[in-house]
């Protein structure tokens, strides 16, 4: 029987390009495939995307696989899940590595379903074991109150990583690498799914995934109006707003504020929570902002074992007068 | 409808952090003092897709939860809650699986149920956090399947799906039977009634052990696992907090923003 061999990253593309986790994933795939001395392949699902092949292979790919298709146009679960069989089936990797994101989320258990072998999803970090040579998967449990480092028995080993887990490699254009286009051979009766219609949310202002500085909004803000204060000291620090999940569930802001397990990840340089508890399955989309400032009135609340800086007071008062200081100090 | 909805007996995820211990021996979270479990929290958003259905078409939901020494109290709140019939999968061996051992023996369960349009799951339970399960189910039973919805109507013997990206949503249809899975953006579980916990209390669950359902104690549980877990840690946290203060809110909020400044964070 043919072994099982090499590291291989699914690249999600994004409008027209390699999506931003696609570039994390060939840096931390690079990362695993040089430690165990393996090839990295880049794998391409889609519709008009051969182009992308040679930009994976610049941002660590030694091969890129591309599987375009008209089929494969929008993701679906049964085109992808039998594009990608496929793909491992031939090339056989030991490693698999997705992205957690709303595609990767899908794709990834059933896949791991489909080829009889076990996925986790979520990854912090991935590790190749020195004696097993195994891939050591830490996530998330318990909401982020605690981590569990997971191995599979059975090849090939799959993940999803977090974004943000690892920044990507440089890009470097003088890279070389094989471009190898497989056929989907996908049969259309077997997508059992239609996409309707795809409903993005509306972003003004920066990316809360991309943002520098989070302004994020708990449960105590009590309503859209508090939440229009957020968005004003967020404009002045050139920031986004954030939020748990009440505000989201209360329709005070849309749905895709949300941080956490469930949420978002955001490692800005400052986050700035304000009237939320700290709850770990929150804590866990944010945990990696290099500086947290918790505004809430609760001396106990969780979120001052998280901070570094805190006040401990109702935000109605705090946050005016703090705004105002900072406008005083931007302006400078 | 006939709708199968699969849930499960939990830690309440919404216990103090504080208050989260475990015991490094066993990789087992030992269970907070005082804090009663609960129907993963998620599960219940699928009860509450389930019942939504059910209000609008009428039909028949199942509950399905598997695991050992589940309180009646918390594994009948379905019922309480509008479901029509409980099912346990209730034996040692199908204890400490992964989310294949577990998907599968669910899935055994839910074809012995037969007679399904939907099955619903939650997107990830509280505990382990897998986001698995519905999935696995779904390929295991050869279903189609969709994740992550927020919305869900059903036309013409077919489903419309609202699902959650990370752009916003998809709207897509998708053949029934079919396996959902719930995210929280579905609404609010809703409470159950005087009458619904009055049902709940005379109805007994039914329990079926693996050779009710037809597998070997081999593919499930600990045994039929495809994963190891190797270890389960508390992650250490460094981060102290230093309070800002001043006479009123005010001048603390002003302190705070000159602490910032001198730290250069801004
Ligand atoms: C001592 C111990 C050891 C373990 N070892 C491992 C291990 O080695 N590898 C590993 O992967 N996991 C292990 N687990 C965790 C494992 O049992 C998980 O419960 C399983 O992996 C499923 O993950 P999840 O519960 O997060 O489900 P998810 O996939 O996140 O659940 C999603 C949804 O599926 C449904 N669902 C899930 N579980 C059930 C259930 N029991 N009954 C009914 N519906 C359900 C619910 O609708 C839920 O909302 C261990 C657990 C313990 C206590
Ligand atoms: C599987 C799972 C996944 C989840 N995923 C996520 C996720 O991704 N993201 C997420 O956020 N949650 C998630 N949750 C929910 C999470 O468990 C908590 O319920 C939620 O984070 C709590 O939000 P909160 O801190 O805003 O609310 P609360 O916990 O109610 O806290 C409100 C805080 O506001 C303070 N406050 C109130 N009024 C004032 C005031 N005037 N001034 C100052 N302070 C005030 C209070 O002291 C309190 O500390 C998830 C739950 C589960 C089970």
């Amino acid at each position: 029987m043919a072994e099982y061999k090499g590291v291989m990253t699914f690249c999600e593309v994004a409008e027209g390009k390699l999506a931003s986790i696609a570039t994390e994933l060939l840096g931390y795939g690079r990362k695993l495939a040089d430690e165990l001395g393996q090839e990295l392949s880049a794998v391409l699902v889609g519709s008009g995307i051969g182009s992308l092949a040679q930009e994976a292979i610049a941002f660590g790919a030694d091969k890129a696989y591309v599987v375009d298709d008209t089929l494969l146009k929008d993701y679906q679960t049964d085109s992808y899940v039998s594009a990608m069989e496929k793909v491992v089936k031939e090339v056989m990797p030991q490693i698999l590595i997705l992205g957690q994101t709303s595609i990767g989320r899908d794709l990834a258990p059933r896949l791991a379903f489909r080829l009889n072998t076990a996925a986790s999803l979520g990854c912090l970090e991935l590790a190749i074991d020195p004696e097993s040579k195994l891939l050591l998967q830490t996530k998330p449990a318990y909401g982020g109150n605690a981590q569990a480092v997971f191995i599979c028995q059975s090849y090939p080993q799959i993940a999803t990583v977090r974004p943000k887990a690892i920044a990507p490699l440089e890009r470097d254009e003088s890279r070389k690498g094989e471009v190898i286009t497989v056929d989907a051979g996908l049969d259309p009766s077997a997508i059992r799914t239609k996409v309707l219609e795809k409903v993005p949310e509306k972003i003004e202002g920066v990316r809360l995934e991309d943002a520098e500085v989070v302004i994020a909004g708990g449960r105590g803000i009590g309503s859209a109006e508090g939440f229009k204060q957020l968005e004003e000291l967020a404009r002045m620090l050139k920031g986004a707003v954030g939020a748990t999940r009440p505000p989201c569930d209360n329709e005070w802001v849309p749905a895709g504020a949300q941080i956490g397990l469930t949420g978002k990840i955001v490692t800005p340089d400052l986050y700035i929570a304000v009237a939320l508890s700290g709850s770990s399955q929150h804590m866990s989309g944010c945990s990696s902002s290099k500086t947290i400032v918790a505004i809430n009135k609760d001396a106990e609340a969780n979120i001052f074992r998280e901070a570094r800086f805190g006040i401990v007071g109702d935000w109605k008062k705090v946050l005016p007068a703090f705004a105002d200081k900072i406008k005083g100090l931007l302006a400078e | 409808m006939n709708m199968v909805v699969c849930i499960k007996q939990v830690v309440d995820p919404e216990a103090p952090p504080a208050s989260f211990k475990i015991d490094p021996a066993s990789n087992k979270v030992v269970p907070p003092q005082g804090v009663s479990p609960v129907v993963d929290p998620y599960a219940e958003y699928a009860i509450e897709a389930a019942l939504k259905i059910k209000d609008a078409l009428g039909g028949k939901i199942t509950a399905i939860s598997l695991g050992i020494n589940q309180l009646r109290d918390i594994v009948k709140k379905p019922l309480a809650m509008g479901a029509d019939e409980l099912i346990l999968l209730e034996d040692e061996a199908f204890d400490e699986g992964d989310s294949w051992s577990t998907a599968y023996a669910l899935a055994m369960g839910i074809k012995k149920i037969g007679d399904y349009d939907i099955i619903f799951c939650g997107r990830e339970a509280s505990d382990w956090n897998a986001g698995q399960v519905g999935s696995g189910i779904a390929e295991i039973l050869g279903l189609p399947g969709v994740t992550l919805a927020r919305k869900i109507d059903i036309t013409n013997g077919k489903a419309r799906v609202e699902r959650v990206t990370d752009e916003g949503y998809e709207v897509i249809e998708v053949s029934l039977p079919a396996l959902i899975t719930v995210s929280n953006e579905i609404g609010e579980p809703r409470y159950p009634t005087i009458k619904g916990i009055m049902a709940a209390k005379k109805k007994e669950p039914v329990i079926w052990k693996p050779a009710d359902i037809g597998v070997e104690v081999s593919q499930i549980g600990a045994a039929g696992r495809r994963t190891k877990l190797l270890k389960l840690f508390q992650p250490v946290r460094e981060a102290k907090c230093e309070i800002v203060e001043g006479e009123n809110p005010e001048e603390a909020a002003v302190n705070l923003a000159l602490k910032l400044r001198e730290a250069k964070v801004l």
